[in-house]
């Protein structure tokens, strides 16, 4: 359901695109519900919402990587669908992402060509007609880059000047940016907002998605907010607030009941200090508690998951102490962090988390193996004793433990892997994202039995993005924002838009 | 248990194999005399363990294509002790191969783990390395029977229960790397880097050292084969088993062992070696040129790539609900 708080459409202005009741599913989640957006010539119209609002479905569907289920989308007044990428991109629609999805090894001229390069009278390409035109669109973007230059030797922002004189060789009504900035100096963000003020100009409609608020209300005319795959709020920038955008954002109703607990933290286990990584992170510091959960929240590359693999020894760690138990330690590999009694289940599930084409009980007793064994040998019997004492505990719904791990469901492949670090008896379990992607019923397992886990004395570390999730299974929150901890908030102080503006950056509103 | 040993996939090419045979002997009754059999088990031994070696390696997505430089490397350095130092036992030259095949074995494994050198190119390079050590250990000479001692030649056709020590070799090198394989750790982890390294790295699995191990394993084989190989033939010199790389990579991949890494079975291996060795027996025995069995040998592997891959294609998710999904 679509509830626009401001519907304040510009009447002198017919929307160039317009995205009307469109709807996304994949297995187990709806990650569109009948959402709408209109963008209009010449002006720059904000995309905003958490991470999981749908906005980055709404951008592969606009640029015919996904095919909507149902609604419709209109270009310039004509209904139209996109069945692959380049009828999108031939149909006048560009997207410029985070991490350009342009070819390292090909020179700028041929990057800004690619699939469109003009020929010669033998149907080749015509590398003189290529790189006249391409310094030409070059100099459209007021970029300093010959043409001749491998891509590779590009910084991100001149890359991103590349994908505009791409979208503008192929002549391009409609941009997409997705969070373009996120890489980029305070010069390169000015000399973008100057190029979105020249492709205003020309009359392009701009699509600009972002997490940070100063930028919004430096370039945009109008915008969308985005929550849970539906559209909560859209208007006129001029007409709003911060305070209003965050309200729009995180103010959900509560539909997920989290368990109940009392916080019973025991005695410190863990203890970080002065943890800084070259590139990554930087003084991290933070104490963790028997029966804790501890939740980190931030924006998505903000420096989470790498301080959490540092600290599992997955990647080498700059400087800084750690402390299990009071005791110094150092862990340089996993195997380490394990024997430590630190684990860590990662987000991904398919990549990082199970082993296809084995069986679950593989799975399961794989960081565990040694305990199994008799002799020297491995004895399915013990793996299959010990698999099981936590499958049952998790409820895993399989026909046997020896069946292949594939053929589950997401959410009890996410319990195979949680089983799996159980198993490991460990003193402090490090969940990254441990609801990400899976239907509502493994969600509420996976939280009573994290609340289960604090219960009976481990220390959780819960890193998710999903703000109800956060407040309502941790017992403190620390917030990062680019690589540093920039915030710690106990039960009381932790609300929606505390977090969101720690988040974000900005800076305490009233 | 015995479900795993004998899942359909190998059960089918068990049948081929009986199929093939049972064709054979339609046309040439004598190719199924007890002693033919024996015969060409025993020469397909060689290609047996090596392939039981190299499935290792494939499982943890790698591969190693210095196996047949290893094993004339090894079957020259001890043909050559041979030569000068007679005196020294059959089973003192046997260690002295396994080590030499271990150290070559670990090389590969080093330059693929420390360097992160892709393990095709380090094989590639390590191949041509080896045949040239080969080259000027011997100065391109040969080494013919007659310099060789007699209990050199004579241990590998030394009889047991009517089967040559030779063929031995193979079978007991099967059951050790099946135990290896499904009831040790490193057997497990072999299959759990191969299957998702990712995965693996979490699961405090060191991809690196696993990989290592694997070639380790595979060149110690290798190095038994080139003592095996050597005096069987009775002859060393650079080019011995000359392209034999292939047939072993061609054994792993008719046995369903799956070239992206972690699947494959120590009975598959075999199989897919046996398979290989009866096509090779068979066809000189039906009159066929040596240029056709190239060829045929050749579409037999493409036939079982083919059946591979069809047969690793996903049904899909599952996401109907089925009352009998799996036992």
């Amino acid at each position: 359901m679509t509830q626009a708080t401001n519907n304040a459409t510009p009447k002198d202005n017919t929307a160039l695109l317009s995205v009307n009741q469109v709807s996304k599913t994949f297995p187990g989640v709806r990650a569109l519900n009948e959402v709408s957006l209109e963008l209009y010539p010449g002006k720059v119209t904000a995309l905003i919402g958490e991470n999981g609002a749908g906005k980055s479905t709404l951008v592969k569907v606009l640029t015919g990587i996904y095919q909507p289920d149902g609604g419709d989308i209109a270009l310039a007044g004509k209904k139209t669908t996109f069945k692959t990428a380049h009828e999108a991109a031939m149909a006048g629609i560009t997207a410029i992402h985070q991490e350009t999805v342009l070819f390292d090894e090909l020179s700028v001229a041929e990057n800004i060509y690619l699939g469109n390069a003009p020929r010669n009278s033998f149907g080749l390409i015509n590398h003189a007609a290529m790189k006249a035109g391409a310094v030409d669109l070059l100099h459209r973007v007021n970029a300093d880059i010959h043409p001749d230059t491998p891509l590779r030797e590009l910084g991100i922002a001149n890359k991103h000047l590349v994908a505009v004189a791409r979208a503008l060789s192929v002549d391009s009504q409609v941009v997409i940016m997705d969070e373009p900035t996120a890489a980029l100096s305070l010069k390169e963000i000015h000399e973008l907002y100057e190029l979105i003020e020249q492709l205003k100009s020309e009359g392009k409609a701009i699509l600009f998605i972002s997490h940070k608020f100063d930028e919004i209300f430096a370039i945009a005319d109008h915008y969308a907010v985005y929550r849970d795959g539906e559209m909560v709020g859209s208007g006129d920038i001029s007409d709003t607030s911060q305070e209003q955008l965050v309200q729009l954002m995180v103010g959900r109703p509560v539909d997920q009941v989290f368990p109940a607990r009392t916080s019973s933290a025991g005695e410190e286990v863990l203890r970080v200090e002065g943890y800084s990584h070259q590139t990554e992170f930087a003084d991290i510091g933070f104490t963790l508690k028997r029966g804790e959960i501890l939740g980190f929240y931030g924006l998505v590359g903000a420096g989470r998951t790498e301080v959490m693999q540092s600290l599992f020894g997955i990647t080498k760690p700059a400087s800084g102490r750690i402390h299990i138990d009071g005791q110094g330690v150092t862990i340089r590999s996993p195997a380490q962090a394990i024997s430590h009694g630190i684990v860590y289940v990662p987000e991904d599930r398919g990549h990082q988390g199970t082993i296809k084409n084995t069986p679950i009980f593989h799975n399961v007793t794989l960081p565990s193996i040694r305990a199994t064994l008799k002799g020297h040998l491995l004895n399915k019997r013990a793996e299959l004793t010990l698999t099981r004492t936590f499958t049952e505990r998790l409820e895993l719904r399989a026909a046997a433990l020896d069946q292949n791990v594939d053929k589950l469901s997401g959410g009890n492949q996410q319990k195979v892997v949680i089983s799996k670090w159980l198993a490991t008896n460990p003193k402090v379990i490090i969940l990254d994202e441990p609801t990400k992607g899976i239907d509502i019923g493994s969600k509420a397992a996976v939280h009573h039995f994290t609340a289960e886990l604090a219960a009976k004395g481990m220390a959780v570390i819960l890193i998710s993005s999903e703000i109800p999730e956060i407040i309502g299974m941790s017992d403190r929150t620390i917030v990062m924002r680019d690589g540093r901890i920039c915030a710690e908030l106990d039960k009381p102080k932790m609300t929606p838009e505390a977090l969101v503006q720690a988040a974000a950056g900005i800076e305490s509103a009233a | 248990m015995i479900k795993r040993i004998l899942t359909s996939r190998e059960l089918l090419l068990a049948a081929a194999i009986a199929g093939l045979i049972a064709l054979i002997a339609t046309k040439f009754p004598g190719f199924i005399a007890p002693e033919n059999l024996i015969n060409a088990f025993n020469d397909t031994s060689p290609l047996i363990i090596l392939a039981l070696g190299q499935m290792i390696v494939i499982l943890t997505r790698c591969i190693d294509l210095s196996v047949a430089a290893n094993l004339a490397l090894t079957g020259m350095i001890v043909a050559m002790i041979n030569t000068q130092l007679p005196w020294v036992p059959v089973p003192v030259l046997i260690a002295i191969a396994v080590a030499f095949g271990t150290v070559m074995g670990m090389i590969n494994g080093l330059l693929t783990w420390k360097l992160d050198i892709p393990p095709i190119v380090v094989t590639l390079g390590t191949m041509t390395i080896y045949r040239g050590i080969i080259f000027l250990l011997s100065e391109g000479q040969w080494i013919n029977a007659h310099e060789m001692s007699d209990s050199f030649k004579a241990f590998p056709r030394q009889t047991i229960f009517n089967l040559p020590v030779l063929s031995w070799f193979a079978i007991i090198i099967t059951l050790l790397l099946f135990i290896l394989v499904t009831r040790t750790p490193l057997g497990r982890a072999f299959y759990a880097v191969g299957g998702n390294p990712n995965a693996a790295v979490y699961a405090g699995i060191d991809v690196g050292k696993t990989q290592f191990m694997a070639f380790t394993v595979c060149g110690a084989l290798a190095g038994l084969t080139g003592y095996l190989w050597v005096s069987r033939y009775a002859v060393a010199y650079v080019d011995i088993a000359g392209g034999f790389e292939l047939d072993v990579v061609a054994a792993c991949v008719i046995g369903g062992i799956s070239i992206a890494g972690g699947i494959g079975s120590v009975i598959g291996a075999f199989l897919g070696a046996i398979f290989l060795g009866v096509i090779k027996n068979a066809l000189p025995v039906i009159g066929i040129s040596p240029f056709a069995q190239l060829a045929i040998s050749g579409a037999a592997i493409v036939l079982a790539v083919m059946f591979n891959a069809r047969a690793g294609r996903k049904q899909g998710r599952l996401i109907l609900k089925r009352e009998d999904s799996g036992t």
